[in-house]
Parts: C-alpha cells; sequence; structure tokens
C-alpha cells in the first residue's frame, strides 16, 4: 500500500523517506496479539485477585477483606490438597522424565524400523486428552476392563476390582494416564537433543575405547542436560495444572483421593458456586506457579551455563 | 562400526522399543477391540480376550445412539479450524516483530506471552465466564474459539519466532535497501519466504485446538448442537446403560482427522516443535 508510493520516489537517501520507527512499527505488530491476551488472559486474572477479597456467589458479592485466605489456610484438608498435588507433580514428573529419557534413548538407536516407531510413540499426544480418558476410563472398569480383567486372570485378584473406586489406586491410575499423555512430549524432545549431539564426541570416544554406557554417561547425559532441566520444569507446570484427566476419570474422587488443587478450584468455583473462595484457591495456584517460574528461570541459566550453552 | 549391536543387543532393543509402544499404545489397541465387540461380550466378568462375533456393527449404530455425533465432529473441526485461522492472525505480525525488529520491552513484552503458559484455562474461567457474558458470547461457538485463541498465541509466536530466525536476513535488507517499507517488505518478502513455517505452526495449532476443546466446551457452552466431539461424548459416558462399543468406535472416528493430519505432516511438524531443543 504505502509502500509502493514511497518506493517509487526514493532516492539515494534512505533514512528520511520511513516514516515509522522500527521500535513503532515492531509494537504496532505485536499490539493486537497483546491486546487479545490482556482482555482475556490478564483482566479475568486481576479480576480472579479481586474476587478472592470478596464472598461472590451467585446471590452477589460483598468485600470480605483476607476472610477467604485465613479460612483456606486455616484448613488441614487445604493443607492435604496441597500435599497431595505436589506428590502428584513429583511422582508424574519423574515417571515421565525417566519413561521419556528411556523412550529417546530407544528409538535413537541405530536399528531397522525405528522411523515408524517414533511415529507409533505420537498418538497419546496428538489426540483430545479428553477422548484418551474415556479409553482409560474402560481399562480400568472393575468387572469388565482389561486391566482388572487380566489382574483376575493371573490370580492377581479374587474378584472384580473397581480400580476407580478407591482412594490409593485411583491416584495412581490417575497418574499412570497423566504420564501416558505427557510421555511422547517428553521423549520427541530428549530425542531431537540427542541428535543435536555432535557425533565426532562418540567417535573420539569410541576409538579412545569407551563402551556405550559410558559414552551415554559422559556424553549423552551431559549434552542434553540443559534441555532435560527445562523439560523437567515446563513438565511440572503443565503437571500442576493438569485438569482434564482427573475430572474425566475421578472428578476428584473418590472421597476427594484425587483431588489436586486444579480440581478442588474447579469444584468450589464451579461445582459449588463460591466463586470468592475457589477465586483465592486460583490466587494461591498462580502464586505457586510464578514461584515455579522464577526457579525454573534461575535454574535453567545457571545449568546452560555450566554445560557450556550461550 | 561404532553403531553395530550384536544380535543379542538387538533382540533386547526390539523387546524393550514393544514394551515402550505397547504401554502408548494398548488405549488404542483395546479402544478399537470394545467397539468391534457386541454389548453382551463387552459386559462378561471376568474379561475375556476373544470374542466370537467381532463385527463393524458400533461402527452404524452409534449415529443413532449419538444423534448429534456428525455435528460433534464437525464442530471439533470448525471449532479448532477457526482458532488456528485466528490465532495465526494474531501470532504471524508478532512473531515476525520478535525476529526481526529490535523494540523497547521486548524481552519483557515476550515474557509476559510466555507466562501465560503458565496458566491453564482453569484457574480463571469465573471472570472469564463473565468477560464472554459481557460480550454476549456465553453458549456460541465463540465462547471456545476465543479462550483458545488466546492460550495458543504465546505458543504459536514461539514456535513461529524460532522459524523466522532462521530466513536469511539479506533478503530483507536488499529490499529495504531498494528502497521498499517495512510493511512491504513483510507482505511481498517475508511472508511468501514463511509460507513453510506457517503451514506448520499453523498444523500445530490445529492439532493442539483439537485436543483442547473439553473444559471450555463443558464451562461456556450449554447449546448442544454447537458442542465439540469430547464434550459431546462425555454426556453419554458413566451411566450404566453406556454403549461402550458404540463409545469407542466414535472416539475413533472422531480422532481419525487429527490422526491423517499428523500421518501426513508428522516429519515436519515434530521438526517444528523440538527447534528450540536442538543447538544450532
Amino acid at each position: 500500500m504505502a509502500g509502493n508510493t514511497e518506493s517509487n520516489g526514493a532516492g539515494p537517501v534512505k533514512v528520511a523517506r520511513r516514516g515509522l520507527s522500527e521500535g513503532a512499527f515492531a509494537w504496532l505488530l505485536v499490539a493486537p496479539a497483546m491486546a487479545f491476551i490482556a482482555v482475556i488472559v490478564a483482566w479475568p486474572l486481576l479480576e480472579t485477585v479481586r474476587l478472592s477479597f470478596t464472598n461472590a456467589d451467585l446471590g452477589g458479592e460483598e468485600w470480605v477483606g483476607l476472610a477467604n485466605y485465613e479460612k483456606l489456610l486455616g484448613s488441614a484438608k487445604f493443607f492435604e490438597i496441597i500435599l497431595r498435588t505436589f506428590w502428584w507433580m513429583f511422582l508424574s514428573v519423574s515417571l515421565k522424565l525417566v519413561l521419556g529419557l528411556v523412550g529417546a534413548t530407544l528409538l535413537n538407536a541405530a536399528i531397522p524400523g525405528r522411523a515408524l516407531f517414533r511415529v507409533l510413540i505420537m498418538p497419546p499426544w496428538v489426540i483430545p486428552v479428553a477422548i484418551g480418558c474415556i479409553g482409560w476410563l474402560w481399562l480400568y472398569n472393575g468387572y469388565f476392563g482389561l486391566i482388572s480383567g487380566v489382574a483376575m486372570r493371573t490370580g492377581l485378584t479374587d474378584g472384580p476390582f473397581e480400580i476407580l473406586a478407591y482412594k490409593t489406586s485411583a491416584f495412581y491410575a490417575a497418574i499412570v494416564t497423566d504420564v501416558w499423555v505427557g510421555t511422547p512430549m517428553v521423549s520427541l524432545f530428549f530425542l531431537a537433543a540427542m541428535q543435536g549431539v555432535n557425533r565426532d564426541l562418540y567417535e573420539a570416544a569410541w576409538v579412545d575405547g569407551a563402551g556405550r554406557w559410558y559414552r551415554f554417561r559422559r556424553i549423552t547425559l551431559p549434552q542434553i542436560m540443559p534441555v532435560m532441566v527445562s523439560m523437567a520444569l515446563l513438565s511440572a507446570i503443565w503437571t500442576f495444572n493438569s485438569f482434564e484427566i482427573i475430572w474425566i476419570l475421578t472428578q476428584g474422587g473418590p472421597r476427594g483421593g484425587t483431588t489436586t488443587m486444579i480440581v478442588d478450584t474447579y469444584k468450589t468455583a464451579i461445582g459449588n458456586f463460591k466463586f470468592g473462595e475457589g477465586a483465592a484457591r486460583a490466587v494461591v495456584i498462580v502464586v505457586l506457579l510464578a514461584v515455579f517460574s522464577l526457579i525454573y528461570l534461575r535454574v535453567l541459566s545457571a545449568v546452560n551455563k555450566r554445560y557450556g550453552v550461550k | 562400526m561404532m553403531d553395530r549391536y550384536s544380535p543379542l543387543q538387538k533382540a533386547g532393543l526390539y523387546v524393550a522399543i514393544a514394551v515402550f509402544l505397547i504401554f502408548m499404545l494398548l488405549p488404542f489397541f483395546e479402544m478399537f477391540m470394545t467397539s468391534l465387540r457386541p454389548m453382551d461380550h463387552l459386559f462378561r466378568s471376568p474379561y475375556q480376550f476373544w470374542s466370537d462375533s467381532f463385527s463393524f456393527e458400533a461402527y452404524s449404530k452409534m449415529w443413532v445412539t449419538v444423534p448429534l455425533l456428525g455435528r460433534y465432529i464437525v464442530n471439533s473441526i470448525f471449532i479448532a479450524g477457526s482458532v488456528t485461522a485466528l490465532t495465526m492472525i494474531f501470532v504471524v505480525p508478532a512473531a515476525y516483530a520478535y525476529a526481526r525488529l529490535d523494540f523497547p520491552f521486548k524481552s519483557a513484552s515476550l515474557g509476559i506471552f510466555l507466562a501465560v503458559n503458565m496458566f491453564t484455562g482453569a484457574v480463571l474461567l469465573i471472570p472469564l465466564y463473565r468477560v464472554l457474558n459481557t460480550l454476549g458470547l456465553l453458549n456460541t461457538y465463540w465462547a471456545m474459539i476465543v479462550p483458545g485463541v488466546a492460550f495458543l498465541i504465546p505458543t504459536g509466536i514461539w514456535l513461529l519466532r524460532s522459524y523466522l530466525e532462521k530466513i536469511p536476513r539479506e533478503l530483507e535488507e536488499a529490499a529495504f535497501v531498494d528502497g521498499a517499507s517495512r510493511l512491504y517488505t513483510l507482505r511481498r518478502v517475508v511472508l511468501p519466504l514463511a509460507v513453510p513455517g506457517m503451514i506448520v505452526v499453523g498444523v500445530s495449532v490445529f492439532i493442539a485446538a483439537y485436543a483442547q476443546q473439553f473444559l471450555f466446551a463443558i464451562t461456556f457452552n450449554q447449546e448442544r448442537s454447537y458442542q465439540p466431539l469430547p464434550a459431546g461424548l462425555f454426556e453419554f459416558i458413566g451411566y450404566q446403560t453406556t454403549t461402550w462399543n458404540e463409545m469407542m468406535a466414535a472416539a475413533l472416528v472422531g480422532v481419525l482427522p487429527v490422526m491423517v493430519i499428523f500421518l501426513f505432516l508428522q516429519k515436519y511438524l515434530v521438526a517444528g516443535l523440538t527447534a528450540g531443543a536442538v543447538k544450532e
């Protein structure tokens, strides 16, 4: 548009004809996305903070100061939910990282068929989480599901075992499904990092007589360490936020056995219409996530420094 | 030489890969087998691995049991498609700015975008509900599209930015020196070169948008005929009378569109997603 007319009359002088400075032009390009985020994410976030100081529900709202927070922090149940959330996060993330590392190492081996195997690990990530969970729901069925069926046939259990009906088994079942959803992405990133390692390093070590395990420990692991650290922390954030899996499998039950902070927030705000109390829970989550992110950035820059990434 | 395995090592590798793949694919396999079994074979306890009458009957009966199934699948594609189109409109200019230009608060504003990735819609549902209500968007397709776009913009900017950074600067600089304006350079020089990257990012956004259609749908939309597949199917799950074979058939048919797209483009998608993990 304007560009055509401007360029026609252009002489040798390059600076004078450009009306828009680089900074102004850049902000013009970024502004629409920024405005959208401001309305749909930033403003609701501020509104959540405000609501957390009220007793908002379907009937209206009144300022109650810190009452919601006092109630929350004084409740043993909330403390239990925080502990459960961290246990959920720790277990699930550890399993994803270990499986992801094992999976990436296997898929990185130079054997026929590896291109196909790499495609075959991705479906859990490609399909909608909710659809995968419907499959798991049936697998976990105590009377007719595959898992309980195998347990009965092999004599592991005497009769039907309703996996999702008991606090402990439901919790670990939800973890298995969460790991199933998260592992493909972790494997994929580890694999990409492994393939980025300079082959000369391996060849030099090999010539010196280093075995596979030695090469893995002394070359692969340190080389992919920055990716492992960033994946660990990103995965922690995603796992902390995991909602759909738990909601579809157990809705936070049985008797709260799978209620993590996210599920608790949803149940309070949307299930029981206690908007104010739900908002206070959301604020606690946001604060925790912000702390994570700070730790994340600190650790990442320390790791990058240590392993010589710019 | 270095990569050679003994037959025993090779066998071990294949066994380990098989175990890994069984974990990843078991639910799909079982969903498929379930979809082939007649109902009375499904409700046999203890579980029986073999049924003597496998059939594709569920694939025709499901359209009757879930009358809006076709609609749900179309909705899913429509919502994911709209989310993708809108997201790209926001992402392309912003990603270009972050890849190429220097401006005040560049890293701070990029940090704000990336911080959005730390939240899930679940913590913002109440105010988001009110925003959508004020805008009159509740119980419309927009109720699912608008939040979907917001939560995908950051990832889109991040992915496309790293792609754009790989395009050589010389072409732009040449056009710029020749007197083209910034906007002209962006439209006529950069965008055509960025088409492959935009396709990769667009498809990644589409898959993500297809995958995340549950929470916003069950919270912001009560209108059944607008529901996407996961939310639509969820209504039929968990009752004593759930026709599991038909649910599985419906679920498998419903994920077919994304699976096909993924299979055709997987090589590019994987490269695009993991660009940041590989050192240059």
